[in-house]
């Protein structure tokens, strides 16, 4: 079974989005994508910054198995990039939830998202 | 869809099952890299018990294996001695790749691929009338291979008996014992065993191997193995469509007997004539990315496409089987996900028994 958080909110690809309190979110991808992808050799990150708009791809993760985009879930712009999967692109696989962030981002608004429980409902 | 007699103990291993060709197996138990790394440091062991094991008995087994496939079983002369060859069809292309096992002139053993089963046992039952021979799939029979560079010794502490009967077997060699078939044979680039044994010896055999501390490995750490080995996968370098001279598999064929016009031979040799144009090489991404199947490549000689592509563990690179006009070098350029990347052309294998080549 795949652990989910309470905490945070998550997109129907498998992201989870955590409102930081400050105007700022963090993102990631969910262990049941995680597990799904297999061991992660490479993650493509987007530059502080970037702004990205609505379902436009500015992430690739690389796994063993497949390469996967991640796409913004709303308007966005970068503000930090988790540079340690540079080294260590396990621990997207090892602490999804925690050491294993993609990007911090921020965004006018963030709607539309399925909280834990409207999430899990979705996974088989 | 079809489970091995293994299947229980992948469930007990946290096996994360997946549809292979119409069987439920194991792609990884947790982590296909840390599996990979296993196998060439130590020892890992594989259910492939979904490949089908074919025994060919009669006075013409011989005779009809000349015709059958693109190498000549007439090199092997000692018991358990194994060939690898592909069966061709008329047209030249790989019908499948294989092993036999020399037992004497009237019985030899055959392992050919899962997902082919069904398409090579049509193949040859339309061609094995007229030869007396009785051609037979063995369906009862498991196959676990232990593979890495402490594999052998590790097998001989699980299985009593065994090292008396194997420890002298050379590679490519198999033994007997009991209803155990024993063949120091594989698809990593380590040394070890393929162990084909009755379905129902099969879980207190992978219990015994558990306990000598032999770890369970997928699909996914054998895929990456073989592609380092530089070994070939059919349905990916090879196919209905793809001789053996365009896959780096020339080596597989026998054309020194002008005699043995086996299946194919005629196409082959039309193709021959005419010259081949592609081959098989090693590419090694530089910089970051991980190349996958299908991708275009350009090489100094024209264009070729990846055939497997994937991220190698031991190198920490990606790396790929490509088909690229025969006779490229140097540096290419792959297409990947919108981008040019470069790749450097080498020879095959990437790693042989833990060691780095290119």
């Amino acid at each position: 079974m795949s652990e989910i958080r309470d905490d945070r909110q998550y997109t129907q690809t498998h992201e989870w989005i955590l409102d930081n309190g400050d105007g700022t979110y963090t993102m990631g991808i969910t262990d049941h994508a995680q597990a799904l992808l297999g061991d992660m050799v490479f993650v493509e990150l987007p530059s502080v910054d970037d702004e990205v708009s609505i379902e436009n791809e500015f992430c690739v993760l690389e796994s063993v198995k497949a390469a996967s985009g991640i796409c913004a879930p709303v308007d966005l712009q970068i503000v930090e990039a988790n540079k340690a999967l540079d080294d260590e692109p396990e621990l997207v696989n090892s602490s999804c939830y925690d050491d294993g962030w993609l990007v911090k981002f921020k965004s006018d608004s963030v709607d539309g998202l399925m909280n834990a429980t409207t999430y899990v409902q979705t996974l088989d | 869809m079809k489970q091995t007699p293994l299947y229980q103990m992948h469930i007990e291993s946290q096996g994360k099952m997946v549809d292979f060709g119409g069987w439920e197996m194991p792609l990884n138990y947790g982590s296909q890299i840390k599996e990979h790394h296993q196998v060439r440091h130590d020892a890992g062991m594989f259910d492939v018990s979904h490949m089908s094991v074919v025994d060919f008995k009669g006075a013409k087994a011989k005779a009809f294996l000349q015709i059958l496939i693109a190498n000549d079983v007439d090199k092997l002369k000692t018991q358990g001695k194994a060939l690898y060859s592909c069966m061709l069809n008329e047209l030249g292309g790989v019908v499948d790749d294989l092993i036999v096992y020399y037992q004497n002139d009237e019985y030899y053993r055959m392992v050919i691929n899962a997902a082919t089963t069904e398409k090579d046992m049509a193949w040859i039952n339309t061609r094995v009338n007229g030869f007396d021979v009785s051609v037979e799939r063995m369906s009862d029979l498991a196959i676990i291979a232990v593979q890495g560079p402490n594999a052998r010794a590790k097998v001989f502490a699980a299985m009593p008996g065994l090292e008396e009967v194997c420890g002298e077997l050379k590679p490519f060699n198999a033994a007997s014992l009991g209803g155990l078939f024993i063949t120091r044979t594989g698809y990593t680039g380590e040394d070890g065993f393929e162990i084909m044994l009755p379905s129902n010896a099969a879980k207190f055999t992978w219990k015994m191997l558990l306990e000598a501390g032999v770890k369970p490995c997928g699909l996914g750490a054998r895929d990456t193995l073989r592609l380092e080995s530089g070994m070939s996968l059919y349905g990916s370098e090879m196919s209905d469509e793809v001789s053996p001279l365009e896959a780096a598999l020339t080596w597989t064929v026998d054309l020194s007997n002008k005699n043995r016009r086996f299946v194919g031979r005629d196409a082959l040799e039309v193709l021959k004539n005419k010259g081949v144009k592609k081959t098989i090489v090693g590419l090694i991404l530089k910089g970051k990315g991980v190349i996958r199947d299908h991708q275009k490549v350009m090489t100094n000689l024209g264009e070729g496409e990846v055939t497997s592509g994937t991220f190698s563990p031991t190198m920490g690179k990606a790396i790929a089987l490509a088909s690229v006009p025969k006779g490229s070098t140097g540096q290419c350029e792959i297409e990947m996900r919108k981008r040019q990347v470069y790749a450097k052309i080498v020879k095959l294998p990437f790693v042989r028994n833990g060691k780095v080549l290119v």
